[in-house]
């Protein structure tokens, strides 16, 4: 016998958890090969999913974790390098020339040791030493990757790096791509939305608001951080093949610093609070770089001036909302609600 | 320091034997074996004191940065936009009056006014709150690059050295002994040596001010426990823009030194911004004997490694680095707070 009663069933079927909002954006992503042609699909779309997976994995780390870490670019890139260099290229001296499914994986498992190792070393350190530390880091393997030629062919990199021809289609083809990282990108969504709610996702967010007290609870602090640290990696390394397919080509200007800050942008831009900021961070960036030199000279300026634009936003965003565009967004809901009479939901 | 050698013996005799050993290298004439492992002398020289007065350089940018960060722990990472801009407007005001000397107060006073500006609008507003600091900091240096490269262009800038520095000097230092038993003496350029020279004198200028003078007690205090100092009636504020604006003004300051011995073009602010983050990593935050140490041990680790390992001098910097952090995290002379 209940004692109280609920007016919502505990179990509600997960189709209708969902809101209706969520359903329209799904839709809309789907039909959107019949609504926009190949240039944006490719070029704004594709990149937008890639830059959004390799900053949901810098969100990952920074809103669950609480450590903001600037090695997530580099860790896409190693990904990228390895299938550029396990797989096939125009650099056939180096090139292995594997199968897709035997470099994908190694790629990936490679990678995600790399972002472990890195992040064994930056768990010791704590708020701005660990995004100084991953600075660092993020550099040396961008001169490193510039200076060495038998692994990564220096300073010119990989070319023809394409996606396998897999069940008779050429995936670098716009419709193909964009359903590609399209697929990607919402399973690492789900995948960071699963694990942020699993145990050690919760677990990890406890380490992030008090990590004595998790230590006294009995979680092995470090252990989480790191684990964290290797599960970002994979969504990373994930996002940097889709990055080296779309570019069909990697070099050490693919991780230079100007694009480690741009993934530290993105994630910060769209809000680091919830995984669906870094795409809209992504997008937003995506359209700036995109579109930007197009407004600039519409209004009688360079159009190389869009670094400043960007740079000029993400000022804004980080000066008047730490919580990027969603916390504006949030923000903004907030207020209209505290305007509502709270019994009978009328607008004051 | 007076007691080191009692409580470690053995570290003492090791750095006693070490630097020995340096000197002897630098001033005594190699023997052949030696010349066949390490190559000739001038080249082993050469690339010791480039890396001496690179070193010189980084500390000129870090111990700003550091000094700094370890008194309102705030972190500046525009430092080295500030430092690209200040060479910049050194290379313009040389250019324009055709004075090198001249640049430096001019320099000095329009970063430091800068730093002010930084440190009043930006840092008070947040204060405390390092992440945010993080994130403005880079994007401001996103901005102030996107500007100069606007406004300088993307082709590279020397500074010309004025005429009494340029030119080798000779340095009582012998390279090799020729056959006939006359001494080759080793020349380096006079404009490096000058520049080594300055940053001693800043270095022990600056330890002079924070250790024996009263600004430098209110900054240690400062450091040491920031409530408290201002609970004792200090106005801290105008300390924290004292301390920001010299900070400031002497990075400004580096970038004409590094212009005139290097060159400068866009990518040197993160070049060097990055070089001080290493370099106050190793010497540990807020300390400037540390960012004296550092900058000795970055810059000739660079130089060292380009001469006999040049594919990758710039990995080593960031071994060390890894390894400092790994044994040391919180640097070589670091305190633990």
């Amino acid at each position: 016998m209940a004692l109280v009663e609920r007016s919502t069933p505990y179990y509600v079927p997960w189709v209708e958890r969902i809101p209706p909002q969520w359903w329209a954006v799904a839709l809309l992503l789907l039909i959107m090969p019949a609504i926009a042609n190949d240039f944006i699909l490719f070029q704004v779309f594709g990149w937008t999913f890639l830059l959004g997976m390799i900053a949901l994995s810098l969100m990952f780390l920074a809103g669950y974790g609480g450590m903001v870490s600037l090695i997530q670019m580099s860790v896409a890139a190693l990904g990228g390098y390895m299938v550029a260099i396990f797989g096939t290229s125009g650099v056939e001296s180096i090139s292995m020339g594997l199968p897709w499914w035997l470099y994908i994986p190694v790629a990936v498992v490679i990678a995600a040791i790399f972002g472990t190792i890195v992040g064994a070393l930056a768990v010791r350190t704590e708020g701005i030493y660990t995004i100084m530390i991953t600075l660092a880091i993020a550099s040396a393997f961008f001169y490193f990757t510039r200076q060495n030629y038998g692994i990564f062919n220096g300073y010119s990199g990989f070319n023809l790096v394409v996606p396998p021809q897999l069940f008779g289609v050429d995936w670098r083809q716009a419709v193909p791509f964009y359903y590609l990282s399209l697929g990607c990108a919402t399973l690492s969504y789900l995948a960071v939305v699963y694990v942020s709610r699993s145990p050690f996702g919760l677990a990890l967010q406890g380490v992030r608001d008090n990590p004595r007290r998790m230590a006294a609870l009995g979680f092995n602090v470090t252990a989480h951080r790191i684990a964290a640290y290797t599960f970002a990696s994979v969504i990373a390394a994930f996002g940097g093949i889709l990055l080296v397919w779309q570019n069909a080509q990697i070099s050490p200007g693919t991780a230079g610093i100007p694009a480690v800050i741009d993934i530290l942008v993105i994630a910060v831009v769209g809000g680091v609070r919830r995984p669906i900021g870094p795409f809209i961070g992504a997008l937003i960036y995506t359209v700036l770089r995109t579109f930007s030199p197009d407004i600039l000279t519409g209004f009688g300026m360079s159009g190389e001036r869009f670094k400043l634009l960007i740079g000029l936003g993400f000022l804004a965003v980080v000066f008047f909302s730490p919580d990027g565009v969603l916390g504006l967004w949030v923000r903004w809901r907030n207020r209209k609600t505290r305007n509502r009479d709270p019994l009978t939901g009328a607008v004051k | 320091m007076g007691n080191f050698y009692r409580r470690r013996p053995i570290w003492s005799l090791i750095i006693a034997v070490a630097v020995a050993i340096v000197l002897w290298m630098v001033f005594a004439p190699w023997p052949e074996g030696l010349v066949d492992t390490l190559g000739r002398k001038k080249i082993f020289l050469n690339a010791v004191f480039g890396g001496i007065t690179l070193g010189a350089l980084y500390f000129l940018v870090a111990s700003g940065f550091t000094l700094i960060f370890g008194l309102m722990r705030n972190v500046n990472l525009a430092h080295g936009s500030l430092y690209l801009l200040g060479g910049y407007i050194g290379y313009e005001v040389s250019d324009a009056t055709g004075s090198w000397l001249l640049a430096f107060p001019v320099v000095f006073i329009l970063v430091a006014g800068l730093g002010l500006v930084l440190q009043n609008q930006v840092f008070r507003r947040m204060e405390g709150e390092e992440l945010r600091q993080t994130m403005v900091t880079i994007g401001l240096s996103v901005v102030i690059a996107d500007i100069m490269l606007w406004i300088w262009g993307g082709q590279s800038y020397t500074i010309l050295s004025p005429e009494w520095l340029s030119g080798p000097a000779e340095l009582p230092i012998i390279s090799t002994i020729k056959s006939n038993g006359e001494a080759v003496y080793l020349r380096y350029p006079a404009v490096r040596i000058a520049i080594l020279v300055a940053a001693i004198v800043i270095g022990l200028a600056m330890w002079l001010v924070l250790n024996k003078s009263r600004l430098g007690m209110l900054i240690r205090a400062g450091v040491d426990d920031r409530e408290m100092l201002a609970a004792s009636g200090v106005r801290i504020q105008y300390v924290f823009l004292a301390v920001f604006a010299f900070g400031a003004g002497l990075a400004g300051m580096a970038g004409i030194v590094g212009g005139t011995f290097q060159s400068l073009s866009p990518g040197e602010d993160t070049r060097f911004l990055l070089a001080s983050l290493v370099v106050v990593i190793v010497g540990g935050m807020g300390s400037i004997p540390g960012a004296a140490i550092g900058a000795a041990v970055i810059g000739l680790s660079e130089q060292i490694g380009l001469v006999y390992a040049p594919t990758y001098s710039v990995v080593f910097t960031f071994l060390i680095m890894a390894a400092v952090l790994a044994f040391r995290p919180q640097g070589l002379l670091g305190t633990v707070r």
